[in-house]
């Protein structure tokens, strides 16, 4: 086994957890079929996903969100962590954007703060909590 | 906090899979050899992207298999060292704290990135931050299956190749929650 390349390329968390959605029903029908470790995995990752942003995601959404930053100059990483932890605080923003004091203007953070408020759904609320 | 890694491999398919296609037959056995297993220095397989590129097949005298060539693409589990990820905290000890991401739980946040001033209760068994603010001190604990967000500080990859002793685990993060904003949610609502 060799490694070609070990980053070829960054996935959002919606796009792991759109895949694992599409793996899991296909392998619907042969439930019996699927070796164990990857039915761990995958359920797993699901069971994560499911509580965070992504879950709300879909590629629109993620597309609108990339054209609307494009201005804040943020790096991949950066922009994959605005979509995967979505922040709603001046304090949350500052732990994914680096330097952020230096980057970014008190209103250029409320802007992205807002941008990502109206870009990217909120976790919908429980059905118990309506 | 993913990431895709392109392998090739020999992939060897027994008989009673022939039924397949060869590449849902390829497919099937590389996520049965890889999902759920850490690759030294690349991260843990979550599953197959996609296959790139099929080689030919071949078959050797005395083994009913036949072996493929496969260029692949796989989904990896691998944070960029100073990304944040929330989690639960799993377990509490003197050592620190045992974050997990439900597939993942090699999480440790060592004491000293702990926010500071923060100490180990033995009673409880949790470690507490005592918090200071003008209103006086606050003992907040580490309860644990709280959620928490986490900056991953290190990565260790550890070769677990059957001459070394132990059960170490080959995949181990190091996280902090010594910045604004990190620790457990509750702190910063």
């Amino acid at each position: 086994m060799d490694v070609v390349k070990e980053n070829a390329a960054m996935l959002s968390n919606f796009e792991v957890f759109a895949l694992l959605n599409e793996l899991r029903a296909e392998k619907g029908v042969d439930k019996h079929q699927q070796p164990n470790n990857q039915a761990t995995i995958t359920y797993e990752t699901i069971k994560y996903l499911e509580e965070t942003p992504c879950k709300e995601q879909t590629a629109e959404i993620v597309e609108q969100f990339l054209t609307r930053t494009t201005s804040f100059q943020l790096t991949k990483i950066e922009k994959l962590q605005l979509l995967n932890l979505r922040p709603t605080t001046a304090v949350e923003m500052q732990l994914v954007v680096e330097e952020s004091e230096e980057r970014l203007t008190e209103e250029q953070v409320s802007e992205l703060l807002r941008i990502v408020a109206e870009t990217l759904p909120a976790k919908a609320e429980g059905a118990m909590e309506q | 906090m993913f990431v895709l890694s392109e392998l090739t491999d020999t992939i060897q398919i027994e008989p009673h899979l022939f039924k397949f296609r060869l590449e849902e037959a390829l497919a099937r056995e590389i996520n049965r050899k890889f999902a759920n297993k850490v690759i030294h220095k690349v991260g843990l397989v979550i599953c197959l992207h996609q296959l790139n590129h099929v080689l030919d097949s071949f078959v050797f005298p005395g083994d009913g298999s036949s072996h493929t060539k496969v260029r692949f693409t796989l989904v990896v589990f691998r944070p960029m060292v100073g990304e944040c990820i929330i989690g639960k905290i799993k377990s509490c000890s003197p050592e620190g704290l045992v974050l997990s991401i439900s597939f993942f739980d090699d999480i440790h946040v060592p004491p000293q990135a702990l926010p500071h001033p923060s100490r180990f209760d033995e009673q409880e068994q949790l470690w507490i931050w005592q918090y200071e603010s003008d209103d006086g001190s606050h003992e907040l604990f580490m309860d644990l299956g709280e959620t928490a967000r986490f900056r991953v500080t290190r990565e260790v990859f550890i070769d677990t190749a059957p001459e070394e002793e132990g059960t170490a685990s080959p995949y181990v993060l190091e996280a902090s929650f010594a910045d604004q904003g990190l620790g457990l949610l509750a702190w910063w609502q």
